[in-house]
């Protein structure tokens, strides 16, 4: 049993590795400014944020959409803290260029980031984590609404520059010229195995009960509020590291690229992934992103074959064709892409059982 | 002071009456789906576009009536394709569902409007001005509150005294026990989903006379304040929700009297989180407890 | 029935539990004990208020007036309050009034050693029985969030395992221990969940009706089982029950409950005999 549990240990690190050697060799071939590049970068951005919902949404039962707010504060912690000094005159132009004075490095910046969101987590979970349901859900939206506009506030703009842009933090391209891809996948491998480990532990078992059966989990001693603020912390922690690696993708930063659409948007992925899957959330992200920049950008050109024009094909077409593939998924292929197994569980034992239907 | 106030309490009051049209579909659908219907306001939103093209091609008196029964096809078919599949299904699957067709709806309206802001057609008669005291103001601020109460005790009424109203408070209380009584669920599910987009279509003549530009995702935050109405008001009542969209309009404008315009949103998402940790079932709602 | 009295072999002891929800009376003033080492059983017609006063001793529900001792020290202490003033249609309201109230969650009443099953089955459906029953032990860790992360709790994970196998070998489960819970049948469920409340390390077990929807055999197994379980684990029984027969056959004593008030209290023979049960409980059965 043990031996065959530390063969696929190897055979999925094995794995691992040849999808980054993979990622490197894209990049060097295709080079930085390719479609493929775009799509490897946001598409691992993206996959740590999916899992990091999906922590709290498939595998804690938590239905929060607060994520966009939390991936906001993220994104700020970082960009504010490493704009280098020499630019902030001209970045913070209408607030004297601004009240931070002082740079951390890239790494710290994103350790921050994550640090911040799971602070500002730990005080809102305090009173929302008692509501339950779509009270919750509404809830977590509202508090993201709210940090977008206090973000924006004019009165802490020698902060957060107001609704300016930020720009000239450290971005993907600036800081890792020609290894951006490797780089990303490095900072969201660790991320997400970090979740992994923790999904996979006595406290990841704690959530599932959780999401199972509130009532018989508090019955076997679980404390409820105690875990659910856990899970919340931690989901928003990665979040927040993921809302900076976005800016890095980004390279300028504006509160109001993130409303509620990011939330829901992420949300699809989790879905379309399967609720609790890890692994499910960073293949549907890989695809999402793969879809919406690449592969359906056709659809968006109006196109000519010989004298036939072919009907349809207009600028927003693709999010039409796009939106209807998801909503088949949700009416139809509930469990999404994976269910709630693992690519490397495939094969196992739970497969035998025809899985769950479980949500 | 009272004359630098009044505009913004008219606004705050007309606003407030549409938000309530809003939070009616809101609140029906939820006390009897436990649905937040995130769609909601995408229907509206289409209810604008629907005017924006059918004015340009028709009179009023035909526009109008046409409209409506447009948005009331429209959030039909809605419920039809992408909630009823789903009545067994969890409760997050069907959210998910409304989120999934809020996004559809967003992006199909991009699609065909081309993503620019449209104009919305003057109404006649609504969009005149007039002279209120001190203030100049439309005439629908002063038609909204009283198209809303109308609407909104015509609507009371329809759920106290008829048969279907009836069936609709029963399926409410009990699901599966009205279905085993006899009620056609379905049929009374569709009823709300009608009346829930009708109240939408005309509150988006009232409010899009107002803010006159149409874009495909104007209607999701009109949407989700009168979604937070509801719940202040407590979901399931329909009076609630009039009470309580009015006093998010009224406080929303007065937040921008006070020059804080950014927080104008952010106070109704403030004035949510506050209800649901004080008093979670809102003004008028009612308790449940979960049995053990 | 003194409340200064603390009788060393109490293991539970109710006082006066009123559980009262708006004008509904779910139980009117119930007193009851259970000692170290008994199976004591609570039965009682449908809607008697046997699940609701479960409920107030694990800390679901707040009782409305009353208090509840395990092992001497109060787990739940209240009197009536607020609009309840009013409307509170028990006794001894004002006993409890210079008692400092006390509210434990019902994780909090766990740890402190009540273990208890549901009348309808809940376990965890998304999870093998071993992980249901694994899910049971982690009350007891000692590792935090980072410490279980990091696998640096590597003897305690370990000790886990071997305790849900072997509670599973024990309830007689160990070879569907990879199958889905929910796609066990209906018996093997309610030996799971006992199995999962064992894992809790409990010292007082609440059974509520283990029996339900068995057949005559299965019932019988049970209730071998149960005493063997308890004597195991040096448990204390209180359990929810409707069979009769695996009723009179274990419990040392018996209360019985109708319209949320005690009618009567005994051994099996003396609650046999009793016409105030008979009447209402018994009496009706038989028509």
């Amino acid at each position: 049993m043990k031996k065959r549990g530390n063969r696929r240990l190897i055979i999925s690190l094995a794995v691992v590795a040849l999808i980054y050697v993979a990622g490197f060799i894209v990049e060097q071939t295709c080079g930085s400014k390719s479609m493929a590049v775009t799509v490897l970068q946001k598409g691992a951005v993206y996959a740590l944020i999916a899992v990091s919902m999906n922590l709290l949404n498939g595998f804690t039962g938590l239905f929060s959409l607060g994520q966009a707010g939390f991936m906001l504060i993220g994104a700020y912690s970082y960009a504010i803290l490493t704009i280098p000094m020499a630019k902030r005159a001209a970045v913070y132009q209408y607030y004297d260029g601004g009240i931070v004075q002082f740079t951390i490095g890239m790494i710290p910046a994103l350790l921050v980031a994550g640090i911040v969101a799971a602070l500002f987590a730990a005080l809102i979970g305090m009173p929302v984590l008692r509501l339950k349901g779509d009270y919750l859900a509404i809830a977590t939206l509202g508090f993201a609404e709210i940090i977008r506009a206090f973000i924006q506030w004019d009165a802490i703009g020698p902060l957060t520059n107001g609704s300016n842009l930020l720009k000239t933090y450290p971005t993907l391209k600036t800081a890792m010229p020609g290894n951006t891809v490797l780089f990303t996948f490095i900072v969201v491998g660790i991320c997400i195995g970090l979740i992994l480990l923790l999904i996979n532990s006595t406290y990841g078992r704690a959530f599932k009960a959780i999401r199972d059966d509130e009532i018989a989990a508090e019955a076997m001693g679980i404390n409820l509020f105690h875990h659910k603020q856990m899970a919340f912390v931690i989901s928003c922690f990665f979040a927040g590291i993921g809302g900076a690696l976005l800016a890095m993708y980004q390279g300028t930063l504006q509160a109001n690229g993130f409303k509620s659409a990011m939330t829901y948007e992420i949300l699809l992925i989790v879905v379309i992934g399967g609720l609790g899957s890890v692994s499910g959330s960073i293949i549907a992200s890989f695809l999402f992103i793969a879809c919406s920049e690449w592969w359906l950008r056709f659809l968006d050109t109006e196109t000519m074959i010989g004298d036939f024009k072919v009907p349809l094909l207009a600028p927003g077409f693709r999010m039409v064709a796009f939106s209807v593939v998801i909503m088949v998924v949700v009416l139809f292929f509930r469990k999404g892409i994976m269910g709630d197994r693992e690519l490397w569980d495939l094969g196992s034992r739970r497969k035998a059982k025809g899985g769950s239907d479980i949500k | 002071m009272f004359d630098t106030l009044l505009p913004y309490l008219l606004a705050g009051i007309s606003v407030g009456g549409q938000y309530a049209l809003i939070a009616v579909g809101y609140t029906l659908v939820y006390g009897i789906l436990r649905l937040i219907n995130f769609a909601h306001g995408d229907i509206f939103t289409a209810a604008g576009f629907f005017m924006v093209y059918l004015a340009a091609a028709l009179p009023p008196a035909l526009a109008v009536p046409l409209v409506i029964i447009l948005t009331v096809i429209l959030g039909f078919t809605v419920e039809r394709v992408a909630y009823k599949p789903l009545r067994t299904a969890p409760r997050m699957s069907i959210m998910i569902s409304a989120i999934g067709v809020s996004y559809l709806l967003q992006n199909l309206m991009w699609y065909l409007t081309g993503g620019l802001a449209r104009q919305y057609p003057v109404l006649p008669g609504l969009g005149d001005s007039i002279q209120i005291g001190s203030a100049s103001t439309k005439v629908v601020t002063l038609v909204t509150p009283v198209v809303t109460v109308i609407l909104v005790v015509a609507l009371v009424l329809l759920i106290k005294r008829t048969k279907i109203g009836m069936a609709m408070r029963a399926v409410s209380v009990d699901f599966e026990t009205a279905q085993l009584m006899g009620i056609k669920i379905n049929n009374v599910i569709s009823v709300t989903f009608i009346i829930g987009s009708a109240m939408a279509a005309i509150g988006s003549m009232l409010y899009f006379t107002n803010y006159t530009a149409v874009t495909p995702t104007i209607g999701a935050m009109p949407g989700l304040k009168a979604f937070v109405a509801a719940v202040f008001g407590g979901i399931g009542s329909i009076p609630g929700a009039m009470i309580g969209a009015l006093i998010i309009g009224i406080c929303e404008n007065l937040i921008k009297a006070a020059g804080l315009t950014m927080f104008s949103d952010a106070f109704t998402f403030a004035l949510l989180i506050v209800v649901l940790l004080v008093r979670p079932t809102g003004l008028f709602g009612e308790k449940t407890r979960e049995k053990v | 029935m003194s409340e200064s009295k603390n009788n060393d072999n109490n293991v539970l002891r109710l006082t006066d539990i009123t559980m009262q929800f708006g004008g509904v009376v779910a139980i009117n003033n119930l007193s009851l004990e259970v000692n170290t080492g008994e199976i004591v059983a609570l039965i009682g017609p449908n809607g008697a208020g046997k699940t609701t006063a479960f409920n107030c001793i694990t800390g679901v529900y707040e009782p409305t007036n009353g208090a509840v001792y395990f092992h001497g020290k109060p787990i739940a202490v209240n009197h009536p309050q607020g609009k309840m003033v009013k409307q509170y249609s028990g006794i001894n309201a004002d006993k409890y009034k210079d008692q400092k109230a006390v509210v434990y969650t019902p994780d909090k009443i766990t740890h402190m050693g009540i273990a208890r099953t549901f009348q309808n089955i809940r376990l965890f459906k998304s999870q093998t029985a071993f992980e249901n029953v694994l899910i049971g032990t982690h009350l007891r860790r000692t590792s935090n969030f980072l410490t279980a992360s990091f696998r640096l709790n590597a003897k305690e994970e370990k000790a886990m395992r071997e305790k849900a196998r072997n509670l599973l070998e024990i309830v007689g489960l160990a070879d569907v221990g990879d199958e889905l819970a929910t796609s066990l049948p209906y018996g093997k469920q309610r030996r799971l969940e006992i199995a999962r409340a064992l894992a809790t390390d409990p010292t007082l077990l609440l059974l509520d009706e283990p029996a339900a929807g068995m057949n005559p055999q299965e019932t019988d197994e049970l209730g071998e089982f149960i005493v063997g379980i308890k004597n195991k684990f040096d448990l204390t029984v209180f359990m929810i029950e409707h069979h009769m027969n695996l009723v009179m056959d274990i419990s040392d004593r018996i209360y019985v409950l109708d319209f949320g008030k005690q009618i009567a209290e005994g051994t099996p023979d003396e609650i046999q005999k009793n016409p105030v049960v008979i009447a209402a409980y018994l009496g009706v059965d038989e028509e």
